[in-house]
């Protein structure tokens, strides 16, 4: 596995923690569909949250967070709405919405993590 | 603090309106954009505050900044918002003075160093600022002097974008930059020729003189080597000075030229367009940004038409408005630009084609329908708003003795004597010159000629060579010639002298 798959998986790792913390179920990891994957399906209550996650080593190249731009919002879109009617009974009564946590820094352990709700 | 406003200044025309620049920074995925009607330059300007913040040490907030430019109907042009939208921006996030950024104006370019870049119409910008109560303004340092011209306005001439961080408080040292400056320097004011140059034809420069003294638009006309175009460069140095006001809207003119304006010049601007300018040329034009055309840049001074038989009829068409509104409108989609249009129009024709016709000694080799097609181009609405109809000869041998003429000092005094005992004799009313007023005001107010005075007036009239129009305007001339002789009332010669001027010499 390449080094970058690696960090990505570690950043996963660390951004299911970060939503176990503060009182979310995680309902799924790494959901693969025709159109792409869901990092994370998370839920809280009536909340049924899909999240994206972005790890940088650094932001030499940019904000973790500026490559979640218009088009991957619309595709994450399309696959939660795939991901839903796979799983009816899970998604019944919830409110759909999309969050991007980015994490920066060399260990995705202790990095600095952003959480945005709501992305659109 | 998440939503940050500063101001800057939307041009149509010499005409600024102050547009509010609010930045609001909401907890999105990175991302900048820009609303408000901004046209391509402006939506560029996403990427030069991008770049400009990074080179200066400043750290933009990595969430989503909106920055909208309110009146947000109001279609906006050009660069000289960057600043603005770079502090905006700035502080939505940095440790600024929100108070001090809120109550300051910022105009100019930003390059991708970080460096303020100069931008044309600066004076109408900031004057604009001035009007709407802002009394500070932050503008690129090359434009500094531009700036300083308007009275009351507390002027910073930046360097560069951290320089403007820190005059809000930031914490930032500014690295030490050269300014960017201008690509040409101030023209030298104008050397206005000299009024005794001009050898003999002392009844064209006491014509001259007249013109200069009333205000009235002036028609030479007569053979090649007359000296038309002489005479004509030599009206703006007779003239009065401007005053504040004029000085300020010239000066406006010449700065959304692209000029470079450091001083206000006195002199009245000289436009001189070559006869086959088109009609964008003398009215202005562009598709965004509207430039001002000849027209407006001859505002507050002389306008020149040279060879005016040879203008295009739709291009000369194009003087009626102005010269009957003293502003001229120029509609775009979904904006006017109106430009200020009070110049004095002075117009040189030859006779013919060729020129000789009724010269003494000349062959003139037009046929006769030539010559009328050619005088008749200056026909109709044009001439009716002429008021001194001039016909010149060449000089003969006997009068191109040199000495004697009357000097560009001398004829600027006796201008100012008329004009300032006509605006003593016009006060109480709206004209200031003897060119603007009124007939009715002519022939019925409260210095209207006796019956004595008005007799070979009334005799044309009757005779059908005067038309009422031409009427008032020699009575307006014959009031200037009474004014520059300082009487008091119109007299029998003043209005022979005027008559005179109006169906030119007899050759």
């Amino acid at each position: 596995m390449a080094a970058k798959d690696d960090l990505g998986r570690a950043g996963e790792d660390r951004a299911a923690r970060h939503l176990v913390q503060r009182g979310f179920e995680i309902l799924d990891r790494n959901w693969r569909a025709p159109g792409g994957e869901l990092d994370l399906v998370a839920a809280r209550g009536a909340e049924l949250v899909v999240v994206e996650v972005k790890t940088r080593r650094g932001d030499g190249y940019g904000d973790p967070l500026e490559a979640v731009d218009a088009r991957k919002r619309s595709r994450l879109w399309r696959l939660a709405l795939q991901w839903l009617s796979a799983h009816p009974d899970e998604a019944r009564g919830r409110t759909l919405r999309i969050d991007a946590i980015g994490i920066t820094g060399r260990d995705p352990g202790t990095a600095r993590l952003e959480h945005l709700e709501d992305v659109r | 603090m998440s939503v940050a406003r500063t101001w800057a200044v939307a041009l149509a025309g010499v005409e600024g309106t102050v547009v509010e620049v609010e930045a609001d920074l909401s907890a999105q995925v990175p991302d900048f954009r820009i609303i408000g009607l901004p046209d391509k330059a402006l939506g560029e300007a996403v990427q030069r505050v991008h770049n400009a913040c990074a080179n200066s040490g400043l750290s933009l907030p990595r969430r989503r900044l909106t920055v909208n430019l309110s009146p947000a109907s109001l279609p906006k042009q050009g660069s000289a918002f960057d600043v603005a939208i770079a502090i905006a921006a700035l502080a939505t996030e940095a440790s600024m003075d929100a108070a001090s950024v809120a109550t300051t104006a910022h105009i100019g370019e930003l390059g991708l160093d970080g460096r303020l870049r100069p931008v044309a119409g600066v004076l109408p910008a900031v004057l604009a600022a001035s009007r709407a109560g802002i009394e500070r303004v932050v503008v690129p340092y090359a434009n500094r002097d531009e700036a300083a011209l308007v009275s009351g306005m507390r002027v910073h001439g930046a360097v560069t974008l951290a320089e403007v961080a820190r005059l809000h408080g930031a914490d930032i040292e500014p690295p030490d930059a050269e300014p960017v400056s201008t690509a040409e320097p101030d023209a030298p004011a104008a050397v206005v020729p000299e009024l005794a140059e001009v050898i003999g034809q002392r009844d064209a420069v006491d014509a001259l003189v007249v013109a200069a003294a009333g205000g009235h638009h002036l028609l030479m006309s007569g053979p090649p080597g007359a000296g038309k175009t002489m005479l004509a460069r030599r009206l703006p140095g007779i003239l009065p000075e401007l005053d504040e006001d004029a000085a300020l809207t010239a000066a406006s003119i010449r700065s959304l030229c692209g000029a470079t304006v450091t001083t206000l010049s006195r002199v009245p601007p000289f436009e001189a367009p070559h006869h086959s300018a088109s009609v964008a040329a003398l009215v202005g034009g562009g598709s965004r940004l509207v430039r001002p055309g000849a027209i407006a840049r001859a505002s507050e001074g002389v306008l020149f038409l040279d060879e005016a038989a040879e203008f295009p009829l739709g291009a000369l068409d194009a003087l009626r408005q102005p010269l009957e509104t003293g502003t001229i409108a120029i509609h775009r989609a979904g904006f006017t630009a109106t430009f200020p249009a009070r110049f004095q129009l002075v117009l040189a024709s030859n006779p013919c084609p060729c020129g000789d016709y009724g010269v003494r000694g000349g062959t003139c080799t037009c046929a006769p329908a030539t010559i009328r097609r050619y005088v008749g181009r200056l026909s109709g609405p044009l001439l009716d708003r002429i008021d001194i109809e001039l016909a010149m000869t060449r000089v003969s041998v006997a009068h191109a003795a040199p000495g004697g003429g009357v000097t560009t000092t001398a004829a600027r005094e006796r201008v100012r004597g008329a004009r300032a005992r006509a605006e003593h004799r016009l006060r109480g009313t709206p004209w200031r010159v003897n060119a603007a007023v009124a007939g009715p005001w002519l022939r019925q107010g409260p210095l209207a000629p006796s019956p004595v005075v008005r007799r070979p007036l009334d005799a044309a009239l009757q005779r059908g060579s005067l038309t009422l129009r031409g009427y008032d305007r020699v009575l307006r001339v014959a009031w200037t010639i009474a004014d520059l002789a300082g009487r008091d009332r119109l007299e029998l010669d003043d209005v022979g002298r005027a008559l005179f001027l109006k169906k030119g010499a007899p050759v």
